[in-house]
C-alpha cells in the first residue's frame, strides 16, 4: 500500500511533464496535421535555457520558468517559419522528413556546441523532503505536478475562452471556413506553436529539476513517450494528451516498482499497441466524422 | 459595387472557368445558376481570395481584389456563406458567431450584431450554447449564414444556400436573404433552385462550362425558352 501511494505520488509528478510535452504534440497536429519530432528537442532546449539563466543570471525558480516558455515558444515559431511553413502544401510525409531533420539538426547542433557530456542542473530550489503517512513526497515533486497542472488549467481557458483559442480550433477543424471568416491561417498555426513550444520549454525545466541532469540528447525518449501519450490520449485532443500524459507517467513508474526497470518503456509501447487496437482513435479521439 | 471582368481560373490543367464576366450594383440581388460543374462555386473561392485566378480582374468598390488574401477580403466587407454550410462543429453556436465577427474591430457594436442574427434565426438564440454539429441541417444552414453577417458585410455570397433543405425551410431561407437585401446588403446568390433564385432576384446570369451562357432580369430569364428548358424543369 506504501509503495503504491510512493508510486503513485512519482508517477503523477514524471506524468504531469509528459502531459505538458504531449500538448504540444496534439495542438500541433490538431491544426496543421503534422507530427513535429523536433517537439522533445525544444524541450531540450527549455532545458538548456534554464541551466544557463540559473547558473549564470541566477534567475528564481519562477523567472526560469517564464523565461525558457518564452524563449522555446519563439524558437518553436521560428521552426515553423522555416522548416514548415514552406512546406504547407506538400505532401504532409515531406513535413514530416523536414521535422525529423529538424530534431537531427537541434540535437547535433546542441552537442557542437555544447558536448554530449550530461550536466547537472543547478538547484534552483531547495529540496524538502516530507514525511506523510509514510511516504516521502518532496517539495520538488509537488511543484511540478502544481506547475504542471496549473499550466494545463492556464492552456485549457486559452484554448476555450479565448479568441485566439477559438480560432485555433476553427482552424484545426476547417481552415477553409476559418479563412472565409477572415481568420489567419500563418497567424494562427504560429500561436499553436508559441503554445505548444513554452508547454515544452516549462517541461524541460521541471524535468531538469526532477532528474537533475541534462544532455543535448534528452529530448528523444521522453519525446517519444510523449508523442505516444497523445497518441493513447487521442492525437488532437488536449485533455486526451493530459489524461495519455498522467497514464504514460504511471504506467512507467509503476513498471519499475515491480522490478522490470530494464522493460519500462517496452511496456509503455506495448500499452500503447494494446489501447490503438481496442480504441484506434485514442480514449478522447473522436470518430472522423466529415458532415458535408 | 463588384465587377469582374475577364476571369480565368484553373486547377491544374484543366480550365474551370474560361473567361466570366459579371457585375453587381450595389443593393442588388444577383443570381448564378448553372447545372453541376458548372464553375459556380469556383467563381465564389476566387472573389473570396482562396484561389488565384489565373487571368483577369476582380474590382471590388474601385479596388482591385485579385491579389488579397481572404481575410483582406473578409475586411474590405465581402463575406461568403461556403456551399456545404461549413460551421465550426466541436465551437458552440455563439463561439461560431463570434469567429463570424473574428474581423470586427468595434467590439462596442458586437451585441447588436448578435441581436440582429438572433432576430433572423431566433432557433440560434435557443441553441446558442449548444455545440454546433448538433444542429440540423436546416439550422446548420442559418448558423453559417448568420456567422456570415457578423463580419457586416456589404456583399454577402451565398453558395447553395437551400441545398438539402426541406421546403419549408427553403422558403424560411429565401425570405431571410430577401431581408438581409432589403436592410442593406448586396446578395450574390449561386442556386441550384433557379425558379426562386429567379424570383427574388433582380438579375441573373447562367453560367454553363464555365462561361457566362445568358444574362438579364430575373423576370427575363424566368420567360426564357432555354432557361426554362435547362433549369426549370420545362
Ligand atoms: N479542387 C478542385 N480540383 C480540381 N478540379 C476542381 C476542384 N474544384 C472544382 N473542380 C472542377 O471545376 C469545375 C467547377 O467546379 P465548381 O465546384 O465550381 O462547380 P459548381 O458550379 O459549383 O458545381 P455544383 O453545383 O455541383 O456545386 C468542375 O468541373 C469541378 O470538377
Ligand atoms: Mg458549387
Amino acid at each position: 500500500m506504501q509503495t503504491f501511494g510512493q508510486q503513485l505520488i512519482n508517477g503523477l509528478s514524471l506524468g504531469s511533464i509528459y502531459a505538458l510535452l504531449a500538448l504540444g504534440y496534439t495542438m500541433v497536429y490538431g491544426i496543421i496535421k503534422l507530427i513535429n519530432f523536433a517537439h522533445g528537442d525544444i524541450y531540450m532546449l527549455g532545458a538548456f535555457w534554464g541551466y544557463y539563466v540559473i547558473n549564470g543570471l541566477h534567475f528564481n525558480f519562477i523567472l526560469t520558468l517564464l523565461s525558457a516558455m518564452i524563449f522555446c515558444a519563439i524558437i518553436g515559431v521560428l521552426i515553423e517559419y522555416f522548416a514548415y511553413r514552406p512546406l504547407r502544401n506538400s505532401p504532409r510525409i515531406t513535413a514530416l522528413i523536414t521535422a525529423i531533420g529538424v530534431s537531427f539538426l537541434l540535437e547535433n547542433g546542441m552537442t557542437y556546441l555544447f558536448s554530449a557530456n550530461a550536466r547537472s542542473f543547478p538547484q534552483v530550489l531547495p529540496t524538502i523532503t516530507y514525511h506523510v503517512l509514510g511516504l516521502r513526497i518532496s517539495n520538488i515533486q509537488l511543484i511540478i505536478l502544481g506547475t504542471a497542472c496549473l499550466l494545463m488549467i492556464l492552456l485549457e481557458l486559452v484554448i476555450k475562452q479565448t479568441k485566439m483559442g477559438k480560432a485555433m480550433r476553427a482552424v484545426a477543424v476547417d481552415p477553409q471556413a476559418a479563412q472565409l471568416v477572415g481568420i489567419n491561417l500563418n497567424h494562427t498555426i504560429s500561436f499553436t506553436f508559441a503554445l505548444g513550444s513554452a508547454m515544452a520549454g516549462a517541461a524541460g525545466v521541471l524535468i531538469g529539476l526532477y532528474y537533475n541532469s541534462i544532455d543535448p540528447l534528452m529530448g528523444m525518449t521522453p519525446g517519444i513517450k510523449a508523442f505516444v501519450a497523445a497518441v493513447i490520449g487521442g492525437i488532437g485532443s488536449v485533455p486526451g494528451a493530459s489524461l495519455g500524459g498522467f497514464l504514460t507517467g504511471l504506467l512507467e513508474t509503476g513498471v519499475q516498482a515491480i522490478g522490470l526497470s530494464a522493460y519500462k518503456d517496452a511496456v509503455v509501447y506495448f500499452v500503447l499497441i494494446v489501447i490503438l487496437l481496442v480504441l484506434p482513435a485514442g480514449i478522447f479521439g473522436k470518430k472522423l466524422k466529415e458532415k458535408v | 459595387m463588384l465587377d469582374i471582368k475577364d476571369l480565368v481560373v484553373n486547377y491544374g490543367a484543366i480550365q474551370a472557368i474560361k473567361g466570366v464576366s459579371l457585375s453587381i450594383h450595389t443593393g442588388e440581388i444577383v443570381t448564378l445558376i448553372g447545372a453541376n460543374g458548372a464553375g459556380k462555386s469556383t467563381i465564389l473561392q476566387t472573389i473570396s481570395g482562396l484561389i488565384r485566378p489565373v487571368s483577369g480582374e476582380i474590382t471590388y468598390l474601385q479596388h482591385p481584389l485579385q491579389r488579397d488574401a481572404a481575410p483582406k477580403i473578409v475586411r474590405a466587407g465581402i463575406s461568403q456563406v461556403p456551399e456545404g454550410r461549413h460551421i465550426f462543429p466541436g465551437l458552440s453556436v455563439q463561439e461560431n458567431l463570434q469567429m463570424g465577427a473574428f474581423i470586427r474591430k468595434d467590439r462596442q457594436n458586437l451585441a447588436q450584431s448578435y441581436a440582429e442574427v438572433y432576430q433572423y434565426f431566433p432557433v440560434l438564440k435557443q441553441r446558442r450554447y449548444q455545440d454546433a454539429a448538433t444542429l440540423s441541417g436546416g439550422e446548420q444552414q442559418m448558423l453559417a449564414m448568420g456567422r456570415a453577417l457578423m463580419s457586416h458585410p456589404r456583399l454577402m455570397l451565398l453558395d447553395e444556400p437551400s441545398m438539402g433543405l426541406a421546403p419549408i425551410f427553403i422558403n424560411e431561407i429565401f425570405d431571410i436573404i430577401r431581408a438581409i437585401n432589403a436592410a442593406g446588403t448586396t446578395v450574390l446568390l449561386i442556386e441550384q433552385n433557379a425558379n426562386k433564385a429567379l424570383a427574388i432576384a433582380d438579375r441573373g446570369y447562367v453560367l454553363a462550362a464555365g462561361q457566362i451562357k445568358l444574362q438579364g432580369t430575373g423576370q427575363e430569364l424566368l420567360d426564357n425558352q432555354a432557361v426554362q428548358q435547362a433549369y426549370l424543369g420545362g
